[in-house]
């Protein structure tokens, strides 16, 4: 059985929902978003992650017509949308203060812009109990906003924005006010009511892990511009600069001059007086170029003896042991004073107890576990 | 029994100040004019016994006979229930705009809406004389911009007594509506135009609903005194301008007719117990939804 991996933006024949072409936005001297070029697929889940300020959120009011581009193009299947106003894109949005109408219930609230469609009566109340029922809300219809709880409101604000059926749907933190346990389950909610209506999401967080959870690409953002768009997994262990490996999860950054060794292969000369660190990579690098291994913590395996298949071993001391029930973050001290994270999980009932404070300890990797980046 | 004395603090207020005098003038109104000083009868001098027995409610069926009363409460209704609605009109979107200015500007509309109270409600009346009559601002402008030939009568007309009406109470409209649209948040209006409602559609759907409460209040602000108004149509009004409040000043001071007057005056407010009652159920149900 062979199955299709959904990757429209890995075939060159697929035509974009959406196209970014150099688009600029300027709010007077302030430039939100700097000469973005970017495609969104049909069907995708794509996430938008930044840290606040970085035009996320100037993006999706862009497409949802809110706000105007200064230069460039957004298409829409094809057409220029530059020009047209919200209320006349088949987009739609779930606003992360979920905006429902406090003076109409439930069922109003998500009866509202298929009533402005002057849909028939009965075309209506079929489509909201669809609504409600894929949103599992049947119960609630006749309540006013403020009687049901926040994740009712949220699945409200969803079933509203799905309610006509758009193209493209837009999330803006959709689950930003939720609790941690709440928005972990709403999450998967989110991932299946987007596969089944196969609707394209595009949702803007500031949440690293949920856009991993949620999202088919991430793309993400700082100062207004794309520093990289790719699935959750390649931008996780491909990070295409230390600013994305250090925006998603937890990363080691080494700063050393590189001297090339071998085909692929270099020496990193990060401190003097400790062997160079060996590490593979296909970018090249000339000799004595700056570069920066990125290595994430849980690729980092820690000893109290020094491992003898290791490529890469370096002595240091236990600084710091956070316990975090699952897995175990050791910070390691090296000789040069810079700390080093390394994770282990905690398969074992009993926490590994032969490695505590203060205790001298072996850290090692492979030379394929981190990445080489030039910045 | 602390409790007991913060209760009775608002009770003891509303007795001295509203129940104790509206006793004394629905005592007089069952009384009969006479020449004495107070000008009319029975009196306590005459003893409980005999006063309660002299009471009578001839002024009340007085009030019946004679069809200026009601022609003047009609009137007074007329006029107060039209000039609210035109006051409603001028100070919504005053109120919107003030809703909608930049931050910094706000604070400055604001004042701007509050400071003709700092000037006696009585010269603005007089100012507006000053600007209606045939030769006042108005009519001189008019005429030296060549679009009337000859002055407008505006003063002493129903006209100057709406115009002062709008003008005296549209910060009582504003303040309210303002205060409800304020709240507003903006992603509700962007919410319906997402969901495909022109912005014209968005404010009929969205923004007046949810600043009803605003209206209502606003309009209950405005209506309750304009009712009652007696300077705005005794000044700006002409002979053909009935109001009550007017009618109950000649009573009173014209023909020293205490008991009619008195009588008068307690219609009148049974009158205004009407819109008082849905305006304070209409503030409990907003303070109910807020919860």
């Amino acid at each position: 059985m062979t199955q299709t991996v959904f990757a429209p933006w890995d075939d060159p024949n697929q035509k974009p929902l959406i196209r970014f072409q150099n688009v600029t936005k300027r709010f007077g001297e302030f430039v939100a978003i700097d000469d973005l070029t970017l495609d969104i697929f049909e069907k995708e889940f794509f996430a938008l992650l930044g840290p606040s300020g970085c035009g996320k959120t100037t993006m999706m009011r862009m497409l949802a017509g809110f706000e105007t581009v200064s230069e460039g193009r957004i298409e829409l299947s094809g057409k220029d949308i530059g020009h047209v106003p919200p209320n006349k894109r088949a987009v739609n949005m779930m606003f992360q203060s979920y905006a429902l109408f406090p003076h109409l219930s439930v069922w109003d609230n998500i009866a509202f812009g298929l009533r402005r469609d002057r849909k028939s009566k009965s075309e209506i109340d079929a489509r909201v109990d669809e609504m409600l029922k894929l949103t599992r809300l049947e119960k609630f219809g006749r309540r006013k906003p403020h009687q049901i709880s926040g994740g009712q409101r949220q699945r409200v604000a969803l079933a509203r924005s799905l309610a006509k059926a758009p193209k493209l749907l837009l999330l803006d933190e959709p689950l930003g006010a939720l609790d941690k346990k709440l928005r972990q389950d709403t999450q998967f909610e989110l991932m299946d009511i987007q596969e089944s209506t196969g609707t394209t999401f595009v949702i803007v967080t500031h949440d690293q892990e949920e856009a991993m959870t949620v999202a088919s690409r991430v793309a993400v953002m700082d100062e207004g511009r794309i520093i990289q768009v790719a699935t959750p997994a390649n931008i996780y262990e491909y990070p295409n600069s230390v600013y994305v490996a250090d925006f998603i999860g937890d990363v080691n950054i080494i700063d050393a001059t590189a001297t090339p060794t071998g085909e692929n292969t270099y020496a990193l000369n990060w401190i003097d007086g400790q062997p160079p660190i060996t590490a593979e990579t296909k970018t090249t690098f000339s000799a004595g170029q700056q570069a920066h291994l990125a290595i994430r913590p849980e690729k980092i395996r820690i000893s109290t003896e020094r491992p003898d298949d290791a490529a890469n071993a370096l002595q240091g001391k236990v600084l710091d042991i956070a316990y975090l029930g699952n897995l175990s973050t050791y910070h390691v001290q090296l000789p040069g004073g810079q700390v080093i994270k390394a994770q282990t999980a905690n398969t074992r009932r009993i926490a590994r107890r032969d490695i505590t404070w203060e205790d001298p300890v072996w850290i090692s990797w492979s030379a394929t576990a981190g990445v080489l980046l030039e910045h | 029994m602390r409790r007991f004395a913060l209760i009775a603090v608002p009770y003891v207020w509303l007795l001295a100040l509203f129940l104790v005098p509206f006793i004394i003038v629905f005592k007089i109104s069952l009384s009969d004019l006479a020449l004495s000083i107070p000008p009319y009868t029975p009196t306590m001098r005459d003893g409980i016994g005999d006063m309660f027995a002299a009471f009578d409610f001839e002024n009340f069926v007085f009030l019946t006979e004679d069809d200026l009363y009601w022609k003047a409460y009609l009137s007074s209704l007329r006029i107060a229930l039209i000039s609210t609605f035109m006051t409603l009109l001028v100070g919504y979107p005053i109120a919107y705009g003030m809703a909608k200015a930049p931050d910094e500007w706000r604070a400055t509309l604001m004042m701007l809406v509050i400071l003709p109270f700092w000037t006696s409600f009585l010269i603005r009346v007089y100012a507006w004389m000053g600007i209606l009559s045939n030769e006042g601002l108005l009519n001189q402008f008019l005429l030296w911009l060549g679009l009337i030939n000859e002055p407008l009568v505006i003063l002493n007309t129903n006209l100057a007594v709406y115009i002062g009406i709008i003008y005296t109470y549209l910060p009582f409209m504003i303040l309210p509506i303002y205060a409800a649209l304020d709240r507003l948040d903006e992603s509700l209006n962007e919410a319906a135009e997402d969901l495909g409602c022109s912005r014209m559609q968005a404010f009929w759907l969205v923004t007046i609903p949810l600043s009803k409460n605003g209206i209502i209040a606003g309009s209950f602000l405005v209506f309750i005194p304009a009712l009652g108004e007696f300077v705005i149509p005794s000044l700006l009004g002409g002979s053909g301008t009935l109001m009550i409040g007017k009618i109950l000043w000649e009573e009173f001071f014209n023909n020293r007719d205490w008991p009619v007057a008195s009588a008068v005056a307690v219609v009148l407010l049974l009158i205004l117990v009407i819109p008082i009652v849905l305006f304070q159920r209409n503030q409990q149900k907003q303070a109910e939804a807020e919860q």
